[in-house]
């Protein structure tokens, strides 16, 4: 099949990659704009609200993000280098550091939920507009952004294995390359929802 | 078919892949079969978009209840929106025509993701069944229009989360078709084909590509928003909650203002093919119509207030609305003169795809010039939530997208199915079509102008002529349709068989056979010419 070989080169797939990265940030953006129209009807309660957060579990995550991307950046590297099996630990390193985040994630909600503060609880509803529409876009805006992390997860897995496997090689490692974009996107967003629902007090 | 001299290659229709029948079909990655199987769901779901508006009007032939309670007047409302702007005309043109001819007219073998391509399909179809099983789950079916206004669309007792589910994966669907062109134009275009060599119709999806990109995510996080309000009581938009209705507004026709251009972006398009091929000349300024197509998707983002002239903005928001929405006219109009100086002293070749090309221009044009009635600030707070509003937008989106539609099935009929069809049976059908159709909206001008509500079962007894004579031009309007339709599904039987270049038409379509081989090219051709050389 001529038609496969002669469309498929890499460029064309890192460019479909791309445009997908953009839809990803617009579908973000729309959850900005609710974000900033709220916060400045709401300024004050936002800043209590925030001040609730543990800011140091934050930052942990925020640094376990951070090192997750640079690891995977280096993978791209060993497998130029023909280095499979350090490919293969700082993929699996990603992995790891991607599983770290969301059990922090489920403790620092776990929290929460046990303080009775979750969109439609009665506690929460008492403490006014502005508390409601933070702690709702607080969930929602961190869930879907765990929504990514998750299929990230996917993706990364499914890169390992085919590392493992040598389908992704030296020659052809655009695959590798596209799951790198796609996890520095979602290490991006966080770098926006980290200041945004943590350090505005 | 044994016809040796046309080609020793089988065509895509005859193609032996890995599956045989209809796993042929709905497991293949060739952009000519996704084209066809996504005509066919369009056209089966178009059928039911339209029997709903033929009850839907005959429902309002007499005030009172004639057919239907209201409540059910109400589902009918919802799902006709629903089917018909999220099922049927935004991917009507890009996804039929888009993929079965971009590739041909760009000297490409198929679109840069073939596979996506399909998936894409898979979205689409789920995305409609989850809209048409809302219909029939428990409970009562949708009932609050396809604009799911809030605090509505999470209050009302109807089954809203698998409709607003469905419209979100089918604009999954519209996102992924859009990349794959945007890559495809990018990366695929035959050797020498610059920029400005490319056809019209390829630049129209270009823009559309953008569009579909860069606005659709805004319609789905708002979408996902109205499900976790329904599951989770948020409050994004609950005014008992702290949130604000008009910002659901605002965010959902900043996608749905741009999803416009999406319909008739391609839709003039396949204009810009049709009329330099039936007047045997060059289309007149051709860089004005790319570039009007590049303006049209990029004001077009800008304009989304006017929707909202009464719901409650800042008096300068307002102006500023209404001044852009005017500019949007400007490229829309160039678009039109440069139409119409192609056919000047051409030598037109008076068939069946011109007139639709020609009548299209008509009713876009009576569309056209009354979105600047409505997008005139004093005049809109009198037509607002009429019937005007509903002529408007049936002469854009129906008579702007569904006559294109209809103009380039027959255009690119004989290339798709190796036949011709009946003339003189389309030619009637088009007839009857046009004249129901412009008794039906134009009746609904008058009635909007009067102070006829829209999204009512029931109406003042001083309606009532007005809307029997629209009720009748629904009939007339449907029996075209039927001609239409039948005709070319008939002349897929008793057709002649059709020429490589029937109508001679210049863009690269038409240098290979009718219809195309699995492969599109036997040699992918070099490009020397601009796309409409009749010299």
């Amino acid at each position: 099949m001529s038609a496969i070989e002669t469309h498929q080169d890499d460029l064309t797939s890192k460019f479909g990659m791309w445009l997908f990265l953009y839809t990803e940030m617009l579908l973000f953006g729309g959850l900005f704009i609710v974000y900033s129209v709220y916060r400045y009807r709401n300024a004050a309660a936002f800043h209590l609200a925030s001040e609730e957060l543990s800011v140091a579990v934050g930052t942990v995550n925020t640094i376990i993000l951070l090192i997750s991307s640079t690891t995977i950046a280096m993978s791209i590297t060993a497998i130029r280098k023909h280095n499979k099996k350090l490919a293969l630990i700082l993929l699996c390193s990603t992995i790891l550091l991607g599983l770290a985040f969301l059990v922090n994630k489920y403790f620092e909600w776990g929290e929460h939920l046990r303080e009775h503060i979750y969109p439609g609880s009665n506690i929460l509803a008492l403490r006014g507009h502005g508390d409601v529409l933070f702690y709702g876009l607080y969930y929602f805006m961190t869930g879907l952004h765990a929504l990514h992390i998750i299929v990230g997860l996917v993706f990364i897995v499914i890169v390992t294995v085919s590392v493992a496997k040598a389908k992704i090689n030296a020659d052809n490692f655009v695959l590798l390359e596209n799951g790198g974009l796609y996890w520095h996107l979602v290490d991006l967003i966080w770098i926006f929802l980290f200041p945004l629902f943590y350090l505005i007090t | 078919m044994s016809d040796q001299k046309m080609t020793e290659e089988p065509s895509y229709l005859e193609h032996k892949g890995k599956y045989k029948g209809i796993l042929s079909w709905i497991l293949s990655t060739d952009h000519k079969r996704i084209g066809i199987l996504y005509l066919y769901s369009i056209l089966a779901f178009f059928a039911i978009g339209a029997s709903i508006g033929l009850l839907m009007k005959f429902e309002l032939i007499a005030p009172g209840k004639t057919i239907m309670t209201a409540q059910t007047y109400n589902a009918f409302f919802t799902l006709h929106g629903i089917v018909m702007i999220f099922a049927v005309v935004i991917p009507g043109l890009p996804a039929v025509f888009g993929n079965f001819m971009l590739p041909l007219m760009i000297g490409a073998k198929d679109v840069a993701f073939p596979r996506l391509n399909l998936l894409s399909w898979y979205f689409y179809v789920t995305g409609v069944l989850l809209v048409v099983i809302s219909q029939f789950l428990g409970g009562s079916a949708p009932d609050t229009g396809w604009t799911f206004y809030a605090p509505y669309s999470f209050r009302t007792a109807g089954n809203m989360l698998p409709a607003v589910f469905g419209a979100f994966v089918l604009g999954f669907s519209s996102i992924l078709t859009g990349l794959n062109f945007l890559v495809t134009i990018h990366r695929l275009r035959a050797p020498g084909m610059t920029w400005l060599k490319m056809p019209l119709f390829p630049w129209t999806l270009y823009a559309t590509g953008w569009v579909q990109l860069l606005a659709t995510p805004i319609i789905g996080i708002t979408l996902l928003m109205i499900v976790a309000e329904r599951v989770f009581h948020i409050g994004f938009f609950d005014p008992t909650l702290g949130g604000d209705p008009i910002l659901y507004q605002h965010l959902f026709w900043t996608y749905s203002h741009p999803a416009v251009y999406i319909m008739i972006l391609p839709a003039m398009g396949a204009i810009s093919e049709i009329i330099p091929t039936f007047s045997h000349k060059t289309v007149f300024g051709y860089r004005f119509i790319v570039g009007s197509s590049l303006a049209i998707a990029f004001v077009g983002y800008f304009v989304w207030g006017h929707h909202m002239f009464t719901s409650g903005m800042s008096s300068v928001a307002l102006y500023v609305f209404s001044l852009l929405t005017f500019l949007v006219a400007i490229p829309s109009a160039v678009k039109v003169f440069n139409w119409i100086s192609t056919m000047h002293k051409g030598s037109i070749d008076l068939q069946t795809p011109l007139y639709w090309a020609v009548a299209f221009i008509f009713v876009f044009m009576i569309g056209g010039f009354s979105g600047l009635v409505l997008g005139s600030l004093a005049a809109d707070i009198h037509l607002h939530n009429t019937h005007f509003v509903v002529a408007h937008f049936h002469f854009i989106v129906f008579g702007g997208t569904g006559y294109a539609f209809f103009g380039a099935m027959h255009y690119w009929y004989p290339k798709i199915t190796g036949k011709m069809y009946d003339s003189r049976w389309a030619n009637i059908g088009l007839l009857l079509f046009f004249v129901g159709f412009t008794t039906l909206y134009g009746m609904m001008f008058y009635l909007g102008f009067k102070g006829m509500p829209r999204r009512y079962y029931d109406y003042d007894e001083m309606f009532h002529f007005a809307n029997i004579i629209s009720t009748m031009g629904s009939w007339i309007m449907y029996s075209g349709l039927a001609i239409i339709i039948i005709n070319l599904f008939a002349s897929l039987k008793s057709g002649t068989k059709a020429p490589a270049d029937p109508w001679g038409g210049k863009t690269l379509e038409w240098t290979i056979p009718s219809p195309p081989p699995a492969e599109n090219f036997e040699e992918i051709p070099i490009v020397t010419k601009g796309p409409y050389n009749y010299k």
